[in-house]
């Protein structure tokens, strides 16, 4: 069997985010580039299965789109176990646009199951993992937190307002995957990043796609009023404010 | 051709440091210093992570990576945690390199490989009661009996005394011929004759152990010594060489590690009605703190770049290690200064990192001894 | 330009959520003179139905049968599609939670539309319609603009008010039949009876500051009298004090209630990044320099082993009297 992580490059969640002086866009000259959590998660749970299957699970291919500033991102995952990377060599304009390029591979190379995070945090869009399903015409199952291979399926948990519902689909299917997937991202070891020296990584021309939107303008958001204190003496007032000022009680 | 960039995997390596120290590490560090605490667990996933024997070439098992890389993972590693690192520089760039620059074929099969895999660990024996950083004055004795030597002495201050299967035994077997007597021996820890003293309660770097070992006619094959007869004072002063770069790149994440905190705490507290980091006095110490630790990390990447390219690096090490000790000992000062009361008590990691800069300066090699190698390096 | 709008049930039950995308729905479609539909999937009551004209629906579009027993994301969005192309809608408005996560994606495909994950407001303009919605986990605001002749657009929790815009109630049932479904659900695993955090409007969570598990007890009884749930950072769940289900956070659940309490929680970062949605933030905390008080509306600073007593008194107090 063979999985596909669909992989996004982006900014550490931890960078500081400053717009350009037209606020047409983001600055992001000098930011560290990293894969999406959620897709790392994805691609750890990918690894943990492929170990496990005894060899039923034969491959793991990584695939973006972006240009070569995605390729560091893309090695590691090659470091961290991925057999094989795709780089789809186009700017990520926008989800329906990366669905559709990603859509155009699959359809190329035979996946078993596809493997994308639930949200990117760059754009926060939930869109690609369902966007490239129905471009396929493959069933989704969305919020999964947990997969097995039990037999020739995967057998997947999903979460539901108030709890989690266990279910299987037909293959090939795509599994949007959430919190719980897989508890670390996978630190990869010395033999890994070795190996990845020699993991073949492909660059595919872009097919020819429109976008669908785009982002035109960006702002900061507005520093909050400071907090208002009530003294520990007098907690009476502070069941007044949040009837009578905010108005939540 | 100079250039200042790392390379992707050397960044790839950083990051992995700098990851399962910032989430595993950090968990319990505070506590196994307290209870002085040998790292088990954390040196059993560093191992299969391959930190442990990264130097190593990948013929004998090891990482295969370049010196460079190692003092970043080493830094990453020290900010949180400067135990858990000492164990993987001694590992490292003492006994393993030791091994596989001059051991022979059966010696690195034998010995060497399960060191690089990070399933045995290795302790490097020199420091004596009487003989530190002064090294020729061994009083262990290696009496040689024809097919094996007879060892007797006592080692002192050993890291990984207890925790290592294999020793790395610096003793003399000629005292009569001085510093040409010497030899250096592989010493397998469980071999009759060994015995190990109590725990060292020390001021920092707790969670490390250290031990003196103690031989008591200790037999040790005439195969397990490290090169010709007589190699043993230029061994170990080869192999410190490249110990110190691993020590300098402790230092230096000790440095930043709490540099980092600082900095952090000083845009969140608040007095007099801003930031602090908004006042002055707490900025310029700030700046002064990233000068220095930007100085002892182009010393010591210069220092790895050198022995990557086979130059002579006995000098920019001294340097390194000497320079990034103290500025260690002064940044993490004014860490635990910056952080004022919280500064003072664990929970805040800074005091721990004073309390760990200290041993740089005196261990492989003290400040004072590393003044003497680079000041007669340049009558040369 | 008319506006489709999912309103997903549980067991046959609105929320209060529902009827937030429903006024939505309608701002829009009011804005831009045309109705408002709503869709349901499963069967419903006709006087819970009624709650949506209430809130600005003109017709209400319901799919019965057993087809859609199960979630099925390619089902649902193939018999939403159909609705939306029926009705004549253009853009399709639903909710950014689980459910909408697994769908919106799909309409979007089928419609050849963008889809504008977690909108934050109405849209900012029609011609082009340009869409407000937090970027880099709410480091910034992105407007974008959508260039397809239709949008999906998924709404961020506690986005928009209830409106109340009465309309003359409508139904009309729509035969989805045929529709394959691929999803097999194996078994259901409820959590409990018990408040649902992300359901809950009033959340009520204690911290590190709680200095141990068995201190529990004063902070229940403030949220069984304020009719809230309860929380906790990860510290605490990670001491064990609590269950994992209660963890809210960055790793934990993100929730956006419309009164949170933090009571002896620091405010680091990542658990500010799960509740700072919430629409008020009270803190208690000793310390008057931490971080929660920059996010906090309402802060007190002080001891909970003397504030969170006080708080049950007079929480006590407030429900008599209101």
């Amino acid at each position: 069997m063979k999985i596909l992580v669909c992989i996004s490059n982006l900014p550490d969640t931890t960078t500081k985010i400053k717009l350009n002086s037209d606020s047409k866009s983001v600055d992001l000259s000098g930011v560290q580039w990293v894969i999406n959590p959620w897709d790392e998660l994805a691609l750890t749970r990918a690894m943990e299965l492929k170990e496990k299957s005894g060899g039923k699970i034969e491959k793991i291919t990584v695939i973006t789109v972006g240009d070569k500033i995605a390729e560091p991102t893309l090695r590691k995952a090659l470091a961290v176990g991925a057999d094989n990377a795709v780089r789809i060599d186009a700017i990520a304009s926008d989800d329906y646009y990366v669905a559709a390029q990603i859509a155009e591979y699959v359809k190329k190379e035979s996946f078993d199951l596809v493997m994308a995070g639930i949200e990117s945090s760059d754009y926060n869009g939930s869109a690609v993992g369902g966007m490239l399903a129905e471009f396929l015409e493959f069933p989704s199952i969305s919020s999964v937190s947990s997969v097995e291979l039990e037999g020739d399926n995967f057998v997947m948990k999903r979460a539901i307002d108030g709890g989690t519902e266990t279910v299987t689909t037909s293959l090939p299917a795509v599994a949007i995957v959430q919190k719980g997937i897989a508890i670390d991202p996978r630190i990869p070891a010395m033999r890994g990043i070795m190996m990845a020296r020699k993991k073949p990584l492909t660059v595919e021309a872009p097919a020819d796609i429109q976008a669908v939107s785009e982002f035109v303008n960006f702002e900061m958001p507005q520093p909050k009023p400071p907090v208002k204190m009530v003294d520990a003496e007098n907690v009476g007032e502070l069941f007044r404010l949040l009837h009578e000022e905010a108005k939540v009680l | 051709m100079i250039d200042f960039e790392f390379s992707e995997e050397q960044i790839m390596i950083q990051q992995a440091a700098r990851d399962y120290a910032q989430r595993e590490l950090i968990k319990d560090v505070i506590e196994r210093d307290e209870k002085a605490e040998f790292p088990t667990e954390h040196i059993k996933n560093l191992a299969e992570l391959g930190f442990l024997g990264m130097l190593v070439d990948e013929k004998w098992d090891g990482g295969g990576m370049d010196t460079v890389s190692y003092v970043l993972a080493i830094e990453e590693i020290s900010k949180i945690d400067a135990s858990v690192s000492v164990i993987m520089s001694v590992n490292n760039s003492l006994v393993c390199y030791g091994l596989e620059k001059y051991g022979n074929d059966e010696q690195r099969e034998k010995y060497l490989k399960p060191l690089a895999r990070g399933e045995k660990i290795g302790a490097f024996l020199l420091s004596e009661p009487e003989a530190g950083s002064d090294a020729t004055k061994q009083r262990t004795i290696a009496e040689d009996k024809g097919d094996y030597y007879l060892v007797n002495g006592t080692k002192n201050w050993i890291t990984n005394g207890n925790s290592a299967s294999t020793y790395i035994v610096i003793a003399h077997t000629h005292p009569e011929k001085g510093h040409r007597g010497i030899n250096a021996f592989i010493v397998e820890k469980n071999s009759p004759g060994i015995s190990i003293g109590p725990h060292e309660k020390k001021m920092g770097m707790r969670s490390s152990d250290t031990h003196s070992v103690m031989f008591t006619d200790v037999k040790v094959p005439k195969e397990n010594r490290i090169g010709e007869d007589g190699f043993g004072f230029k061994f170990a002063m080869k192999t410190l060489e490249g110990g110190r770069i691993g020590i300098a790149s402790q230092a230096l994440g000790i440095a930043s590690g709490a540099f980092e905190r600082a900095l952090q705490y000083s845009q969140e507290r608040k007095a007099f009605g801003t930031e602090i980091f908004n006042h002055q006095s707490i900025a310029f110490k700030l700046s002064d703190m990233a000068v220095k630790i930007e100085n002892a990390r182009n010393l010591c990447v210069k220092a790895a770049w050198l022995k990557d390219q086979g130059k002579p690096y006995g000098t920019a090490s001294a340097m390194a290690k000497q320079y990034a000790a103290d500025i260690a000992m002064e940044v993490t000062t004014e860490a635990v200064q910056i952080l004022g009361g919280y500064g003072y008590v664990s929970e805040y990691h800074v005091e721990r990192l004073m309390r760990e800069a200290k041993l740089t300066q005196i261990y492989e090699g003290t400040s004072e001894v590393q003044k003497i190698i680079i000041s007669r390096s340049l009558l040369k | 330009m008319s506006v489709l709008v999912y309103t997903e049930n549980w067991d046959g039950k609105f929320k209060k959520s529902s009827f937030e995308l429903v006024s939505y729905a309608h701002s829009i479609a009011e804005q831009n003179g045309g109705d408002t539909i709503a869709v349901t999937i499963g069967n419903v009551a006709q006087d819970e139905l009624e709650k949506l004209a209430f809130y600005g629906a003109s017709k209400t579009v319901t799919i019965g049968g057993d087809t859609y027993k199960n979630l099925d994301s390619a089902a649902y969005a193939n018999a939403i599609t159909m609705v939306a192309e029926a009705q004549a809608c253009k853009i399709v408005v639903m909710g950014n939670n689980n459910t909408g996560k697994g769908i919106a994606p799909r309409i979007a495909v089928k419609l050849q539309a963008a889809l504008v994950s977690g909108a934050t407001a109405l849209p900012q303009s029609y011609d082009p319609l340009t869409i407000r919605k937090n970027v880099f986990n709410g480091k910034a605001i992105g407007y974008q603009q959508v260039k397809s002749d239709k949008a999906v657009i998924t709404l961020a929790q506690n986005s928009y008010k209830i409106i109340d815009a009465a309309q003359a109630f409508q139904t009309e049932a729509f035969d989805a039949a045929g529709v394959e479904t691929n999803t097999q659900v194996q078994s259901v695993d409820k959590v409990s009876d018990k408040l649902l955090l992300t359901d809950a409007e009033v959340v009520v969570s204690g911290g590190r500051g709680m200095k141990s598990g068995d201190n529990w007890a004063p902070l229940e009884e403030l949220a069984n009298v304020l009719g809230a749930a309860t929380a906790c950072s990860r510290p605490v769940s990670d001491e064990g004090w609590r269950g994992h289900e209660e963890h809210v956070g960055q790793t934990g659940k993100i929730i956006a209630p419309d009164l949170y309490f933090a009571l002896g929680i620091s405010g680091a970062i990542q658990h500010i990044a799960g509740v700072s949605s919430s629409k008020v933030i009270v803190a208690v905390n000793t310390d008057v320099e931490a971080p929660v008080f920059e996010t906090a509306d309402y802060g007190i600073v002080g001891d909970l082993k003397v504030v969170l007593p006080k708080m049950v008194e007079e929480a006590k107090k407030f429900k008599a009297n209101n």
